[in-house]
């Protein structure tokens, strides 16, 4: 479990010293809560447009497991 | 007597300094558009990019006139779609993809900001491919076309002007019009255009061919880069709440040219190549060749490279906005290049990573050209329901919000391009479910 720990203090530092990763992470910090106002709308359709892109992401991984199988890809 | 005579007198030279008044009102009007015109029509003429007319064309081949009725519609539907980003741009003074960042949070924020860089980088692909093809035709070798495409726009932005980069932008976007005059060259008989194209219709009944072909419509007509486009470039032009009119104004015009310039190019295959089908525009090009005439050809190919360059400057720009908006670099067209060297340097990496795609010998063109459509498609959505959410904040909007009428439309017509493209986008993966 030290080890793990270690391994993922050492990632950490490793990450937090490469500006890009720095940088995504600031962002993330920055905008980590959104400032609009959750309505019953905003909440609803939020909910709905990650349900869409659910089903359509499992269609695409369908379709592409369908043409590695079928041994177009 | 004398005072009924200085009475009426008194009357017209109030009406005359009425209507000098009105006059000047009027000249002061359009001169404040012609300055503010700009974002609206580039972004509405570049929607008929190099996809764009190779959709048309086919259209037109494939149904004579009878789907230009459904084109006068789509051009309302996308006025309604981009005159929110004006609102939203010149309230907010942020691009699109700050705006969902800002407004819904990281997740969001990178689930737009990935997809957007990962369509826009196809696209701009595909564009490379209609303008290489055009160029073809005139027996000009692919990597002369791509290299000089990147010279030019290198060209529009090293001046570091936006107004010199809109200016001729909207040269490029004036010379679309081409297809105006091929149409009357082709003689086509209005009468007939008018009495098949403009009552609605389904020609042959509603079969599966029909559906693919109006979705396909509807999916070049709205895109997602357009609402980052244009909101991003409203805010780098500097508009002001005061403004929003003109944007508006601006942004219907557009949307006349647009289904004008679409209709055009039906016009021209439905005349000329009628019960072809045609797999792309350049396809088209060759076949007007042949068939009719050089100049036609040429006419037709001029316009292609034309539309390819339009929406290669426009996407690339839309990108390029984004990552400085989100990554906080300096974003804007007023700055040199190294004053701005993220910026520019997203813009070159992107046009020639593109470019150098299409001449790699045996790249999977048409498949990239199909996966555009699909991963459009999980944008789209997300981009339009973003943009609608933001419109009804009324902390965000203050009164340029949303109407109730304003949105009715809007959701009406988001749910309905929803649907549509999201068909269009299953019919491209499952062809088989559609019959196509």
């Amino acid at each position: 479990m030290a080890n793990i720990g270690e391994t993922r203090k050492g990632i950490k530092a490793l990450t937090d010293n490469i500006g890009f990763v720095r940088q995504v992470k600031e962002i993330n910090k920055k905008y980590a809560t959104p400032k609009i106002k959750m309505t019953p709308m905003v909440k609803i359709a939020l909910f709905i447009l990650r349900v869409y892109l659910i089903v359509l992401v499992l269609l695409l991984g369908y379709k592409f497991f369908t043409l590695i199988n079928g041994g177009i890809l | 007597m004398i005072n009924m005579f200085g009475e009426k007198k008194a009357e017209h030279l109030n009406l005359l300094a009425n209507l000098y008044y009105r006059y000047r009102k009027f000249i002061r009007a359009i001169q404040i558009y012609l300055i503010l015109a700009g974002p609206g029509i580039l972004v509405m003429v570049a929607d008929n990019d190099a996809g764009g007319i190779t959709t048309y064309a086919a259209t037109g081949a494939k149904f004579g006139y009878d789907l230009i009725w459904f084109l006068v519609l789509l051009g309302p539907i996308a006025y309604f779609v981009q005159e929110m980003t004006v609102r939203l741009g010149a309230v907010t003074k942020h691009g699109h993809a700050e705006a969902i960042f800002s407004a819904f949070g990281w997740f969001w924020g990178w689930f737009s900001f990935l997809d957007l860089s990962l369509v826009n980088w196809l696209t701009l692909i595909t564009e490379f491919i209609g303008m290489t093809a055009a160029m073809s035709i005139f027996g000009i070798p692919p990597l002369l076309t791509v290299i000089a495409v990147i010279l030019i726009m290198a060209f529009m932005v090293i001046q570091g002007r936006y107004w010199t980069w809109e200016k001729i932008a909207l040269v490029f976007a004036a010379l679309n019009l081409i297809y105006v005059p091929l149409a009357f060259m082709v003689h086509p008989d209005f009468n007939h255009v008018i009495n098949t194209g403009i009552i609605p219709h389904f020609p042959g009944g509603f079969t599966a061919t029909l559906f693919f072909f109006l979705m396909a419509n509807i999916g070049t007509t709205i895109a997602p880069w357009m609402i980052f486009f244009q909101q991003s470039s409203v805010v780098d032009k500097g508009m002001k709440e005061k403004d929003i009119p003109f944007g508006k104004f601006d942004t219907a015009i557009g949307a006349m040219s647009t289904v004008l310039v679409a209709i055009f190019i039906i016009i021209v295959t439905g005349t000329v190549l009628p019960g072809t089908n045609v797999d792309s525009a350049a396809q088209a090009a060759r076949t007007l060749i042949d068939k009719y005439s050089y100049l036609g050809g040429a006419m037709l190919a001029i316009g292609l490279f034309d539309a390819g360059l339009l929406g290669a400057i426009c996407i690339s720009l839309s990108s390029s906005w984004a990552f400085g908006e989100v990554f906080g670099w300096a974003h804007s067209l007023n700055h040199k290049i190294r004053e701005a060297p993220w910026f520019y340097g997203i813009y070159f990496f992107a046009l020639i990573t593109a470019g150098a795609v299409v001449l790699i010998p045996g790249a999977p063109l048409v498949l990239i050209t199909l996966f555009v459509q699909v991963i459009a498609v999980t944008l789209l959505p997300a981009a339009m329901v973003f943009l609608i959410l933001l419109l009804n904040n009324e902390e965000i909007m203050g009164h340029y919000k949303n109407t109730m009428l304003q949105n009715i439309i809007s959701w009406g017509t988001v749910i309905m391009i929803i649907i549509l493209s999201t068909l269009y986008g299953l019919s491209v993966i499952f062809p088989q479910m559609f019959g196509v």
